[in-house]
């Protein structure tokens, strides 16, 4: 019961980077409670998966080959049938779109409570985890009742696993049921006549922007600066700006020279996919947004005034 | 088909607000119609309008004050609603399965052919409890989606998930089922002066859990909230001080520094 059992996580062929992230914590737990680390993988590729996730510190590997992709309903009846036959009490799952689809199925089958998007975690005889909430305004603990749970982690909080380990590789036999949902392809998004990962320069608009025909002073800060517009969710959402502009977890990973972000408050989602710029400069009016803690030029003011000051500057 | 949409009410913290214990001070938060569910009742409402919906019910848990947040799903075009709040929810934080057995309850009275609601809640962030309903009630499900068609003959949904660095995922869900709708799914409308006269005639049912046939046991939480705290900055940034002018003119030094110019 002391063990952990991790879902590693899998698309079109390729381990995802959130898998050695959950590895390392669910390396951390099983370290706190004195148990193994057990690490799932699911469909696909599995005993090439197997290898690689095969890092420093995982005890045990379980494969369970059936299908090419993901199905929740395959990864549940796996995931159960994994839980019956080791001694694992916690799963430890990415907090991932399809993190998100088969957890809280498991949670809810196997009457365990459930934290997702867990950003830190102690052990001490129970489990308290540490999660954001109010849009990141806020940290919590949150204590969990008894000794076996589903957590989902958010990526990018762990470091990836490293190193070689010398877990057990065990191909898991698993009555899988008949899916009532299938899937029947995929669809890269976003292409088109821009790609904003080439971009040296970006300027970026978020929510702050307030309107459709206020994007025209953006556009002009761009066209000032030589750079490539970008947008956050929300402007695409509206449908604003297409689907190739915009940056974040499900959208575009940047790492341009420069990013400039126009009162884009800095969502968790959008950070991880411009973090990697060089540099980050940022103009918002709330002096908390998350979007300075990562910048390194910030101005706390009006959009509406910085902005057109910054156009007559190169004009 | 019988659609019903989950709608939350939420909390949304003011730039500045303080602590008290283990939440936000109360007079430091707005509350609003869930972003994420504003889709969820858009996208029922054409599913009605498309003749593929009989009627959209919306059901919410949340206390009295929640009644101005539900009307504005039913100005928006769902038929009635029903609103679940019992003491027992005071001063806790309910975790999913207690959500899911509230929600439960209503299901078994209204029997949905689909259900829809927002991927998450934007105060608590869980993104978890469509797909622990579907679990509960034995209907499939896919989490975020945001591409939906419905083909009633076929009793099957057409969905695309929107799954991680502009790939999505087309799917087949059997119905009935429970979708979890991403924003973008659709162009949410703003309530009509009509629509909110309407609304104000629309049932909002409101219900106990001794209406649904549950006691305080059936939703008590395994989680509890034991600190709240403002996330230290880690800001290491040169913040440019100044009126609009003089921050724009000291930007524009470090942007020429670094190269920039069209």
């Amino acid at each position: 019961m002391s063990d952990v059992l991790v879902v590693a996580e899998h698309r079109r062929g390729e381990l995802r980077d959130v898998s050695y992230e959950a590895i390392t914590a669910g390396r951390e737990l099983a370290d706190a409670r004195d148990g193994d680390l057990h690490v799932a993988v699911i469909a696909g590729d599995v005993d090439a998966f197997a290898e690689d996730l095969n890092r420093e510190g995982v005890d045990a590997i379980h494969t369970v080959g059936n299908g090419e992709e993901f199905d929740h309903n395959v990864y549940q009846a796996a995931i159960a049938a994994l839980l019956d036959r080791t001694d694992a009490g916690t799963v430890v799952a990415p907090n991932s779109v399809n993190g998100l689809d088969y957890a809280p199925a498991v949670a809810e089958d196997r009457g365990l409570p459930l934290v997702t998007d867990a950003i830190g975690f102690e052990y001490d005889g129970g489990l308290t985890v540490t999660r954001e909430m109010y849009g990141s305004k806020v940290e919590t603990t949150v204590d969990v009742d008894g000794d076996r749970h589903v957590l989902t982690v958010r990526g990018g909080e762990w470091a990836p696993a490293e190193g070689v380990g010398d877990a057990a590789v065990e191909a898991a036999d698993v009555d899988l049921p008949e899916s009532g949902a299938r899937v029947t392809g995929f669809e890269e998004v976003g292409g088109g006549d821009v790609d904003i990962a080439d971009a040296d320069v970006l300027v970026s608009v978020g929510r702050g922007i307030e309107e459709e025909e206020n994007l025209d002073l953006v556009e002009e800060l761009a066209d000032a600066l030589g750079a490539t517009l970008s947008a956050s969710r929300p402007i695409v959402d509206n449908g604003w700006l297409p689907k190739n502009r915009q940056v974040g977890q499900s959208g575009k990973v940047v790492t341009p020279d420069v990013y400039i972000a126009v009162g884009i408050s800095g969502a968790v989602q959008h950070v991880a996919g411009m973090k990697g710029s060089d540099t980050i400069i940022a103009i918002n009016t709330d002096p908390n947004a998350p979007i300075f803690d990562i910048a390194d030029y910030g101005i706390v003011g009006d959009l509406f005034e910085v902005v057109p000051e910054l156009v007559d500057e190169f004009a | 088909m019988k659609v019903l949409v989950t709608v939350k009410e939420v909390a949304e913290a003011d730039d500045d607000f303080a602590i008290e214990g283990t939440d936000i001070a109360e007079s430091d938060l707005e509350y609003d119609l869930n972003e994420w569910d504003d889709y969820a009742v858009e996208a029922a409402v054409q599913l009605a309008e498309a003749g593929i919906a009989d009627e959209v019910v919306a059901v919410s848990i949340g206390p009295e004050r929640a009644e101005e947040t539900i009307r504005m799903a039913l100005a928006k075009g769902a038929d009635r609603a029903v609103r679940v709040w019992d003491d027992a929810f005071e001063g806790e934080f309910a975790d999913v399965a207690a959500k899911v057995s509230a929600i439960e309850a209503v299901v078994e009275v209204e029997d949905p052919d689909l259900v829809l609601g927002g991927v998450q809640a934007a105060d608590t962030g869980f993104g978890a409890t469509g797909v622990a309903l579907a679990e509960r009630i034995g209907f499939e499900h896919a989490a975020v989606v945001n591409d939906l068609e419905v083909d009633a003959d076929a009793d099957v949904a057409h969905v695309h998930r929107e799954l991680e660095g502009g790939v999505e995922e087309l799917t087949d869900v059997d119905l009935p089922a429970v979708l979890t709708v991403q924003t973008g799914l659709n162009e949410p409308r703003y309530a009509s002066l009509r629509g909110i006269r309407q609304a104000q005639r629309k049932e909002i049912d409101a219900k106990d859990l001794a209406d649904l046939g549950l006691t305080a046991e059936d939703v008590e939480s395994a989680l509890a909230i034991t600190s709240m705290y403002e996330p230290e900055s880690e800001s290491d940034a040169e913040m440019i001080e100044g009126g609009a002018s003089e921050a724009a003119g000291r930007l524009a030094e470090v942007l020429r520094d670094k190269g920039v110019s069209a």
